[in-house]
């Protein structure tokens, strides 16, 4: 049991976990800036980052695609900002515009592309492939003290942890200023806080995790944390920091509990499959939306 | 070096005068939202440790002015100078109240962390928050009348409570230069009160005040100063000299009722007769 679980289901837990904490933290600035759409709109627009970056290098290994996804991001966000000057229309409709397309893009790119020999295609896009980041070296728990075994860990880990804690560094270092500048953007400037240069930050620190996110567990996971956290931990408390320790909470809840249930659920319930895991874990933070909104201490008319 | 030996230097008064600086000098501002300029070419010199109130009719630039002055939307052309010094180097000693409405108050804050917001160049990016700071904080609510509300969530105060936790935010910052944006809209008796009261203390203390101001019949018992615009500059100075009928007219055009004029300015234009008896043959 402890050697199978070691090696079939811990790196995927943990891979989902540190993907969910890492798209749910910067979630919380977005969801604040009303700007939530963004983290959907990066993990659209990759696609095409991604699939440029693959037609380019002619490989799938991690840093040209997070190269290729980064820049398709930022090419995004200058798009968007166009869209919405030129055609004086709101920001979420820009967005609307600019993410569809470009996915679209990026599926007629990867259609076209001779992409058959490598494990790239669009429902590996919107899925990932969570159940397959598996640790066959390992032999059970004391692997986890076996270098041997530890340098063919799946190395989608190494990279989700490496981001995850780059985004938590990020936040944490820059909380005050991104705390005002969200809150009052005005006054922000006024006291000489770079507003535009970190809310430009804050929307690269989301690609990066969307982007090692998307690539690990697909975009469905990436939508579902950088919202459905973030605005479950808002019904349940009325401060920031809170907020935001809630949020992760929350995030390692729905990545356990779903991946679990995906596993394990259609077998209790007499099925002979297990479901997606990606398609599990955010239908279980949609839950969890729900539930604060039904009940949450702080919804919005309740007081105290 | 500089600073010695003008300190130790005699200067004639004149000259001295000139030495220190202005806290707010702009010239020369144009802004634009889109093809008509929304502030044009204003020039604008704010006294030191004086009340100064911006007035114009609605869509005259008023917070256009301020906010290009402070950096907040961009200029097409113009300078500011706060203290002697581009606005960059003296930003410690500014404070900034933006309108009520600019901010979304459901955010997840109490009334305590938005005026330690204040303190933010004090602490700068990492440090750290001490028992210290806390009692500023805490004291600056005092002073507005909001000691009692410090832990609420923002979103549960009143308009007017919300305006005194931003007027204690500007004041947990300690600044020389208040520059206050429609302090007084929306708010109680009771706000619009203790505001006055904390500003005017301040002036007390040397500092200035700049607040854009829509209501034209308290203008001659809160503030010294005024700069009435209209797009561009159409009156500047104290109370006493430049806010008259005729810059008020030249600001609003017809849209002033003539009952503020009159209550405004008795002495001007013909007062209407005391008619104790009512005649029938009129």
């Amino acid at each position: 049991m402890g050697s199978e679980f070691v090696a079939l289901s811990l790196p995927p837990i943990l891979i989902g976990c540190l993907a969910a904490v890492a798209c749910a933290l910067p979630g919380n600035f977005l969801l604040l800036r009303r700007q939530a759409l963004i983290g959907d709109a990066i993990s659209h627009v990759v696609l095409p980052g991604i699939v440029v970056a693959f037609l380019l290098t002619g490989m799938v290994s991690t840093w040209p695609m997070m190269l290729g996804a980064a820049g398709a991001a930022l090419v995004a966000v200058a798009l968007i900002q166009i869209v919405q000057r030129v055609g004086r229309i709101e920001p979420g409709a820009a967005m609307g515009v600019v993410f569809t397309t470009m996915f679209a893009g990026g599926v007629l790119l990867l259609e076209q592309s001779d992409t058959s020999n490598v494990h790239l295609d669009v429902q590996h896009a919107l899925y990932g492939n969570l159940e397959s980041l598996i640790w066959l070296d390992a032999t059970g728990w004391h692997s986890l003290l076996d270098p041997e075994a530890l340098a063919w860990l799946p190395p989608e880990l190494t990279r989700m942890a490496v981001v995850a804690a780059l985004v938590a560094l990020f936040i944490a270092a820059l909380w005050r200023p991104l705390a005002i500048s969200t809150f009052d953007e005005g006054f922000a400037r006024t006291i000489g806080i770079p507003v535009t240069l970190l809310g430009l930050a804050l929307v690269v620190v989301s690609a990066m995790a969307a982007v090692a996110a998307f690539d690990a567990v697909g975009s469905i996971i990436v939508i579902a944390m950088f919202i459905c956290p973030p605005a479950a931990a808002r019904l349940m408390t009325d401060r920031l920091a809170t907020q935001v320790w809630i949020s992760a909470g929350l995030a390692l809840v729905s990545a356990v509990l779903g991946y679990v249930l995906a596993g394990y659920g259609p077998l209790w319930l007499g099925a002979d499959d297990a479901v997606s895991a990606a398609g599990m874990i955010a239908t279980v933070s949609g839950l969890i939306l729900g539930g604060a909104a039904l009940f949450g201490p702080k919804r919005r008319g309740q007081s105290g | 070096m500089t600073q010695a030996a003008a300190m130790m230097s005699p200067l004639p008064s004149e000259q001295a005068s000139a030495a220190v600086p202005l806290p707010l000098k702009v010239r020369g501002m144009t802004v634009s939202y889109g093809a008509t300029p929304a502030v044009f070419s204003a020039d604008m010199d704010i006294a030191p440790g004086a009340m100064t109130a911006i007035i114009g009719p609605n869509g005259a630039g008023k917070s256009t002015l301020l906010k290009a002055t402070l950096g907040i939307i961009p200029r097409l052309s113009g300078q500011v100078e706060v203290f002697g010094q581009p606005l960059d180097r003296v930003r410690a000693r500014i404070a900034y109240v933006p309108q009520r409405a600019s901010v979304d108050w459901d955010f997840p804050t109490r009334a305590l962390d938005v005026v330690e917001m204040g303190l933010y160049r004090q602490l700068g990016l990492l440090g750290r928050l001490t028992r210290q700071h806390r009692s500023l904080a805490r004291d600056c609510l005092d002073r507005v009348g909001m000691a009692d509300f410090a832990g609420r969530q923002i979103g549960q105060l009143s308009g007017g409570q919300q305006q005194r936790v931003f007027l204690a935010r500007a004041l947990a910052q300690g600044a020389d230069l208040y520059m206050l944006d429609e302090p007084f809209a929306g708010v109680d008796a009771a706000t619009e009160k203790a505001i006055i009261d904390v500003l005017k203390s301040l002036k007390d203390e040397g500092r200035t005040i700049l607040a854009v101001h829509h209501d034209l019949s308290t203008v001659p018992d809160y503030f010294d100063n005024v700069f009435i615009i209209n797009r561009s500059p159409v009156a500047a100075g104290p109370v006493a000299t430049a806010f008259t009928e005729t810059a008020l007219q030249s600001a609003y055009g017809g849209r002033l009722a003539t009952g503020l004029l009159d209550q405004l300015f008795p002495s001007a234009g013909p007062a209407p007769m005391p008619q104790p008896f009512p005649t029938l043959d009129a």
